[in-house]
């Protein structure tokens, strides 16, 4: 007797073209995400790695010119931002704006107003910006902190990381990887899981301190390998992403 | 200035046009008003005045160093909480202080427009403020100006003098109420500043949408000492003018002006003129324009008189509808060596990024335009006690701010 598992992908994305302006960045591409599972993702820059995140993410200075996204089953390649972060996908941006006159701690609200504010602060270390205006003036870690505050308060069924290692300091490194591992269930059996993510990072700093389960590698707008993360990390590292791709992927 | 002097200006421009703002008919207006019943304590005052003087910042029942509502033409109440600080309605004061010959008229000359023609030709209705030497107060001086009948011409002339090493918090709201479809608002104010004492007036206008508006301020400060003059105008109205003139006049005074606009129709023109007349003062304005309709000129001119002086200007606009006009006119006059002087002016919509990372939160379109609006309203103001920062923030934070 044939048992069928059923494989539940939260996320999927089919054959997918992407352009801004006139120019191409996503060619046909392929990812499947499945519940409970997180997936990291290498590449050089201007590969194409955040304009999958803002596409996914629903950014409207992208032009979808083929395929689909689909997500919890939906088909969410025309909807809008705010609609797919209410479905709930969350992203921590690798640069985002500064919003004057809005302080962190109101914006935890407004985001969840169920959310334990001084709690996720404080497990952020981040209870002296509470006051602050988000994002203004802070520094490139403090930034990466403040979109983990965030996520935390939108617990977001789906969360995008890009690059939230860069410019942070080992001790912080720390508390965005444990983050990340709560935002994706790390503590539960893998069984038991069913929030997924997506990370970009660049040097792999961060996989020290959270768990991935599954990396690719993306060149050109598409990926190109695919496998287990500490290896292709390792290779990338030994060869460069082409060499990678090429030794572990062969075509 | 004798009295006879400052009739005899007063008529000669009787029909003087203001440099500046649309011309009023002054004659399409009633200069006689009906006098009010006068009342011991603000709190007895007719719930119906309470509750516009709450709607622009104005708690008559809350602690305070002192009350000055004016209902129509009449002082109803006038009344100090605090030994330190004199209060008094402007006919009174000039009976029991001889016309008060130092100040009266002498910061706003009665010429100047048709407008100050017409207060100085009109018997005299405002408040008299007096925070005496050394005396410091915690809790701000509350004031109301409310216009209460249709077709009125509210003429009021107010004097505020800080003595030396004083300190005094003023918060004054003008408003009419809902019933009130047409008025005439001319008020004209003195600030006199001395020697090491530090003022803030704040001041928070709710018209009606037929209503005209003309403040007349002059100003002085005296070495070391410091004005927070806030103007915050939310609410629609028909057309409004302002341009108070400050003179630094002692070393190291200092000015700073902060205006918030949220503009939905008509035409309103307001902005700050500083003199930097004396070594080591400086002068800072910020101003912070919204508008989803009508027109506002947001002016700011500073003239740098002496080497050492400092001024800054701001005036940032969000423009989030086809029907609104923001004009934005910075100026600086530098006539001496070693002066330190500069403006940064922008106008423009809200950025996209801004409201993409938020919309990327969840919040609608719309709730992330009212709350970048609400923020870019929300102006750091310095000096204020706690209980005044809270109720400009208050104000400023209002639901119902939005983009068009």
């Amino acid at each position: 007797m044939l048992i069928e598992l059923e494989v539940r992908h939260l996320l999927e994305i089919v054959d997918l073209s992407v352009s801004i302006g006139n120019k191409q960045v996503l060619k046909n591409f392929n990812l499947k995400i499945g519940q409970g599972e997180t997936h990291a993702l290498f590449g050089p820059n201007g590969t194409g790695k955040t304009t999958l995140l803002n596409v996914i993410a629903g950014i409207p200075r992208y032009t979808v010119e083929g395929g689909r996204i689909e997500f919890k089953g939906e088909d969410i390649t025309h909807m809008s931002m705010d609609e797919r972060a209410r479905l709930g996908i969350g992203m921590a941006f690798q640069r985002p704006p500064a919003i004057r006159g809005l302080r962190l701690k109101d914006l935890i609200k407004i985001i969840n107003p169920k959310a334990d504010a001084r709690e996720i602060l404080k497990r952020m270390d981040f209870e002296a910006f509470a006051e602050r205006d988000v994002n203004r003036g802070f520094s490139g870690g403090e930034v990466k902190r403040s979109e983990m505050v965030q996520l935390l308060a939108q617990q977001p069924d789906f969360v995008m990381l890009d690059e939230p290692d860069s410019g942070v300091d080992l001790e912080n490194i720390k508390l965005i990887g444990e983050a990340i591992n709560t935002l994706t269930q790390k503590d539960l059996r893998p069984s038991a899981r069913t929030k997924s993510g997506i990370i970009i990072t660049h040097f792999g700093h961060i996989l020290e301190y959270m768990k991935a389960d599954r990396a690719h590698v993306m060149l050109n707008g598409s990926i190109v390998c695919s496998g287990n993360p500490a290896e292709i990390l390792g290779q990338i590292k030994k060869s460069g992403y082409e060499g990678c791709a090429a030794c572990l992927c062969p075509a | 200035m004798p009295m006879s002097s400052i009739e005899e200006k007063a008529r000669s421009a009787k029909e003087k046009k203001a440099l500046y703002g649309t011309d009023v008919e002054l004659q399409s207006y009633e200069s006689e008003a009906k006098p009010q019943g006068k009342v011991e304590n603000a709190e007895d005052l007719p719930s119906v005045v309470k509750k516009a003087a709450l709607d622009v910042g104005v708690k008559l029942d809350a602690e305070s160093s002192g009350a000055y509502v004016q209902m129509d033409q009449t002082p109803v109440v006038a009344k100090s909480l605090y030994e330190g600080v004199e209060i008094m309605d402007m006919a009174s004061a000039l009976k029991k202080y001889d016309g008060l010959q130092e100040y009266w008229w002498k910061l706003v000359a009665p010429d100047a427009d048709k407008y100050t023609a017409d207060v100085a030709a009109s018997p005299p209705a405002g408040y008299f403020i007096r925070a005496k030497k050394g005396m410091k107060t915690v809790f701000p001086v509350k004031s109301c100006l409310y216009l209460g009948s249709t077709n009125l011409n509210q003429r009021v002339h107010n004097i505020i003098i800080a003595e030396e090493g004083s300190e005094l918090h003023i918060i004054t709201g003008c408003t009419t109420p809902a019933h009130v479809q047409r008025g005439l608002h001319i008020g004209v104010s003195e600030f006199f500043i001395e020697k090491d004492a530090k003022v803030s007036f704040t001041m928070v206008h709710s018209w009606g949408k037929e209503v005209e508006v003309r403040p007349r301020t002059g100003i002085t400060i005296a070495e070391g000492g410091s004005l927070s003059n806030n103007y915050i105008l939310l609410r629609p109205v028909k057309t409004l003018q302002t341009f108070p003139t400050a003179t630094l006049a002692g070393r190291g005074a200092v000015a700073s002006f902060n205006t918030v606009i949220y503009s939905t129709m008509g035409n309103i023109d307001v902005g700050s003129n500083v003199n930097l007349n004396a070594p080591d003062t400086s002068a800072e304005s910020i101003s912070r324009v919204v508008s989803v309709g009508g027109e506002v000129i947001a002016r700011g001119r500073m003239t740098g008189r002496v080497a050492g002086a400092r001024a800054h200007l701001e005036c940032v606009g969000l423009l989030l509808s086809d029907k609104g006009r923001i004009y934005s006119i910075p100026e600086l006059d530098g006539q001496s060596r070693d002066l330190d002087m500069s403006h940064e002016a922008a106008v423009g919509r809200i950025s996209e990024e801004e409201l993409e990372y938020l919309m990327s939160r969840g919040l609608t379109s719309e709730e992330a335009t009212s709350v970048i609006v609400r923020g870019f309203l929300d102006v750091e103001i310095k000096g204020l006690p706690e209980e005044l920062k809270q109720e400009i923030k208050n104000i400023t934070q209002r639901e119902d701010l939005k983009g068009a």
